[in-house]
């Protein structure tokens, strides 16, 4: 795999739709929320019943503007719904109302860092259409049942340019396109939910060839990993055909999880003719430049702008500062502690080392823990001002995300306030120093670390409230005294 | 005389003064159809409960002297293209034979607001499709002056049925004709609106951006009436036109003094029968005589209209009619052994050969490579038949000619030859493509047999339409003829 690499350039596209997250259907009034029982969020309309008629859903088409202006593409001015037709039961109407060729936004990008470097990876067009149907196929294929209630939830369909080169590019494109639309609050972004959904173009050439090798496309990855997996995958089989000389066929091939394999699913003859035409039921879509602004003032400041500004402003580490403005949510946490303490780079430690480590741990999402920014802001004010250690704190900051209690609150609660009374440890040093001779003595002989196990035992003795600086302090004199 | 022939002030008069009830209106439409409709044919289905229920709740809001609706205790038959909640709409269609729609097209609405009967369903060509009522896949309707003739399509069963007196007013749907050549046919009113002007939410879809629902009505006053209550904006129509709507009555004095008429000369060239002609001059020397003065004009484009709108249509037909497959409803082939199965037999199975024709055609016209060729030609020339009336109507006040090239044709004689049934429409057609409204009114006979004049008017000019319309029906007789049943 690797020598192959070197010999065949990856170039990578890919189409990811994304479910916005109005609260009614695109072309009714039916509620979009996910997890009703099936059947339940359905309408003569959305049914495709005889003789009804879409009505366009106002907001759908604004937070398709404003994605597609977060993705740096040019809006239209004028744009329309064409008819996709297509056989499958999913599909009540037997077509799809979708975009063909006017959509809602062109000629966008998105920017990654790959390897510390910066690399923009454009956007052909956003465009705007309906969901289908959810099918789900009974064991043993006697039966297959159809839940209509996504049916007409709005989708944004994103079509990135062949720009590429790489399966972990594809991963961070996604995690950005993730994290713009998360900030635009247009969509949840749920794979597992398949409130964003992923397929792959793929094709090797090599290295130096302009044209492009023969590509196939690639379904049913559920999450962001199984979307490089699957590239990684397909990388490897198309290398491992044009070495041994044979030719890669232009198919539809799905990835499964379980094997981490892509088998092929159909053919480029089988692809379909769907026909598109106008609809005629819905009439043109005039986006003036009024409206334009006004969706264009709702947009946030996105995260490479405050990833940017986290560095220079507060000077974060760029690593860092491009995980907390990952997550909006994150970042609007780490600005709401800003307010309670002047330290950015101790809150910023504090997300990255307690905070995540604790998601990632208890596999959690941020949304389900019940810190504050001012609880983190306060409590790193604790700190400053000595009424508990670093080492109390982290127990602290442990019951803060668990009960989103003050941390004044808990410090009190549990007695925790650090003790910084001089007499009172050095009561207990001179106990310890006594009672752990060997120590003293590997200290004395320039054992430096030894000087550590005394101060274990001190806190020890203290529940861990002594002041740790004082206590370091306190046992050198304490020896040197001996 | 029969109670339908009554004018609309009339019948509310004597409601109102308890010479009569909704109940007696219901009675005589109900009656009339087991008298005559054997012979017609109009009825597809006759919801006598469901009408005498509604006649007693009308009864008894005339009881209360509660406001009445428009078109109050008025028994109404509807094409069953047009959804009806809880009442069968097949659109005569093996397909739907079993489809129960759940709400009510807005027309519907409409006309229950306006206090109308709903007395049942009628007869149609399946989907719309067809002039003569021969692809219904039920049954014949036949014209009430001939029997062996046709009643015109697709909107046949209304047609004939407002000509037999077995409702006082039906409601069509017009995609290239469908209500003015079965009103000519027949003998009766039959007006197409302007497109965008009355609600298509609820009409099953033949080609989107042709139809329109419209009243067949024994005179041009009740066209004007019912006009009223189905007219107007409607939130679940993208395409409906947010305009005020006049009062069509009121607009109708009777007076063309001045009007300028254009006859267009492709309206009354080759296979125009000569009765059909002859009838058009005569009307014409009417209209002079009331201080209208007519040119003949030409709108050269009319030659493409056909093909333009057999491309169009179908196009359009083949999408909308692709939701039939046999999965949530309609009828689903008991032959089928899988999913392609399922769709490939319910369609090929519930389609007749008309449908199936057309579905074929508009395939093809969207196919990948053809479509340029065809439906953005078709689309084109669209264009340049619109533009052919909007020069039209910047020097004359409506456009009038035959509404069909002859009187109704006998039963048979043209269903073996699709092309020959498409030409008859060349007269109707390039209203649809322009959207403009137009009537169709009896103007004369020939063989016993109604002949149908069209007025055209500008886009959402209904109110000029039917003013001349009118104008001409008070100067003549046509309109009070009846078949001998």
């Amino acid at each position: 795999m690797t020598a192959t690499q070197s010999k065949y350039e990856t170039v990578i596209g890919l189409e990811v739709h994304v479910e916005l997250h109005t609260r009614t259907k695109i072309f009714c009034g039916c509620s979009t929320s996910f997890g009703a029982p099936p059947n339940t969020h359905t309408c003569p309309v959305c049914l495709g019943h005889p003789g009804v008629l879409p009505v366009l859903n106002r907001q759908a088409v604004e937070y398709a503007m404003k994605a597609a202006m977060a993705l740096n593409c040019e809006i239209a001015t004028d744009a329309k719904f064409d008819r996709k037709n297509y056989f499958y039961p999913d599909s009540p109407k037997a077509y799809q109302i979708s975009q063909y060729d006017q959509p809602i936004g062109q000629n966008g990008w998105i920017d990654i860092e790959v390897n510390g470097e910066t690399k923009r990876i454009g956007i052909t067009r956003v465009h705007l259409e309906e969901d289908a149907g959810k099918l789900t196929h009974v064991d043993g294929g006697i039966a297959s049942l159809v839940d209509f209630n996504r049916v007409g939830t709005p989708l944004i369909e994103i079509v990135s340019e062949p720009d590429i080169r790489s399966p972990e590019e594809a991963r961070l494109y996604l995690e950005k396109l993730r994290a713009i639309m998360l900030y635009c609050e247009v969509s949840d972004v749920k794979m597992e939910e398949g409130s964003l959904r992923c397929d792959a173009n793929i094709s090797l050439r090599p290295y130096g060839q302009e044209k492009f090798g023969t590509r196939t496309e690639l379904k049913n990855m559920n999450s962001f990993r199984s979307v490089q997996r699957g590239l990684e995958y397909e990388e490897w089989r198309q290398a491992d055909i044009l070495d041994s000389g044979g030719e890669v066929v232009q198919e539809t091939r799905r990835y499964d999880d379980e094997t981490g394999k892509t088998y092929s699913m159909r053919g480029k003859e089988e692809s379909h003719d769907y026909r598109y035409f106008p609809d005629p039921d819905l009439v043109r879509l005039h986006i003036d430049d009024e409206w334009k602004a006004r969706v264009r003032a709702s947009i946030p400041e996105l995260p490479d702008l405050r990833k940017a500004r986290y560095v220079q402003e507060y000077g974060l580490p760029s690593y860092d500062a491009e995980v907390i403005t990952a997550s909006k949510q994150l970042a609007d946490f780490f600005e709401d502690s800003l307010n309670y303490t002047k330290d950015a780079k101790a809150v910023s430690n504090w997300i990255m080392g307690d905070l995540l480590g604790y998601l990632n741990a208890n596999n959690l999402e941020f949304s389900q823990v019940k810190v504050t920014g001012q609880g983190l802001g306060e409590m790193i004010g604790l700190i400053e001002k000595g009424t508990i250690s670093g080492k109390i704190a982290k127990t602290v900051f442990k019951e803060m995300l668990e009960t989103g209690k003050s941390p004044q609150g808990i410090v009190e609660e549990k007695g925790l306030v650090q003790i910084n009374d001089e007499g009172a440890i050095k009561a207990v040093v001179e106990k310890v120093v006594a009672s752990n001779p060997q120590s003293v003595a590997d200290f004395k002989a320039g054992k430096e670390k030894a000087i550590g196990f005394l101060v274990g035992q001190v806190m020890k003795e203290t529940k861990g409230k002594a002041n740790p600086g004082l206590v370091n302090k306190l046992i050198v004199d304490a020896i040197n005294s001996l | 005389m029969s109670l339908f022939d009554l004018k609309l002030q009339d019948i509310h008069n004597r409601l109102t003064n308890k010479e009569l009830s909704v109940s007696d209106l219901v009675d005589a439409s109900l009656a009339r159809i087991q008298a005559v409709d054997g012979k017609v044919g109009a009825f597809m289905r006759v919801d006598e409960e469901g009408a005498r229920a509604a006649a007693r709740r009308l009864d008894d809001k005339l009881a209360s002297g509660e406001k009445r609706g428009l078109l109050f205790g008025l028994p109404a038959g509807i094409k069953d293209n047009i959804v009806t909640e809880g009442l069968i709409t097949t659109c005569a269609s093996k397909l739907l034979a079993n489809y129960v729609p759940i709400y009510d097209a807005t027309v519907m609405q409409k006309l229950k607001a306006a206090d109308t009967v709903t007395i049942g369903k009628l007869n149609m060509d399946e989907f719309a499709m067809g002039g003569s009522n021969e692809n219904s896949a039920y049954q014949l309707t036949r014209n009430p002056w001939n029997t062996e003739h046709v009643p015109g399509g697709s909107s046949g069963g209304s047609a004939a049925a407002v000509a037999a007196g077995e409702v006082y007013f039906a409601l069509g749907s017009d995609t290239g004709g469908s209500i003015r050549q079965p009103a000519a046919y027949c003998g009766v009113v039959g007006l197409k609106p302007t497109y965008g002007l009355v609600s298509r939410y609820g009409l099953v879809a033949f080609a989107s951006s042709l139809d329109q629902i419209g009243p067949l009505t024994k005179n041009v006053e009740d066209a004007a009436y019912v006009l009223q209550s189905i007219a107007g904006y409607d939130r679940f129509d993208s395409t409906s036109a947010n305009v005020d709507i006049p009062d069509y009555v009121s607009a109708l004095n009777g007076d063309v003094k001045g009007l300028k008429i254009g006859v267009p000369k492709e309206y009354m060239g080759e296979g125009i029968d000569p009765s059909v002609k002859e009838a058009v001059q005569n009307a014409l020397k009417t209209f002079e005589s009331l201080g209208a003065t007519w040119e003949e004009i030409s709108m050269p484009h009319t030659e493409y209209a056909i093909a333009a709108y057999y491309i169009i249509a179908s196009s359009e037909a083949s999408s909308n009619l692709a939701r039939f497959d046999g999965i949530r409803y309609g009828v689903r082939s008991p032959n089928a052994g899988n999913l392609l199965e399922v769709f490939e037999k319910s369609r090929s199975e519930g389609f007749g050969p008309e449908v199936k024709r057309r579905i074929m055609l508009g395939t093809y016209a969207l196919s990948s490579g053809y479509y340029d060729a065809y439906y953005l030609k078709a689309q084109k020339v669209r264009t340049l038949v619109k533009q052919d009336f909007d020069r039209a109507f910047e020097q004359y006040d409506v456009i009038i000619g035959p509404t069909a090239p002859t009187p109704a044709f006998k039963i048979g004689s043209k269903i073996h030859d699709p092309l020959t049934m498409y030409l008859n429409d060349i007269c109707t057609i390039p209203v649809n493509l322009a959207g403009v409204p137009a009537i169709s009114v009896p103007c004369g006979q020939a063989d016993g047999l109604p002949i149908g004049l069209q007025i055209i008017g500008k886009a959402f000019d209904e109110s000029t339409v039917l003013r001349v319309a009118h104008a001409f029906e008070r100067s003549t007789e046509y309109h009070k003829f009846r078949p001998s049943l």
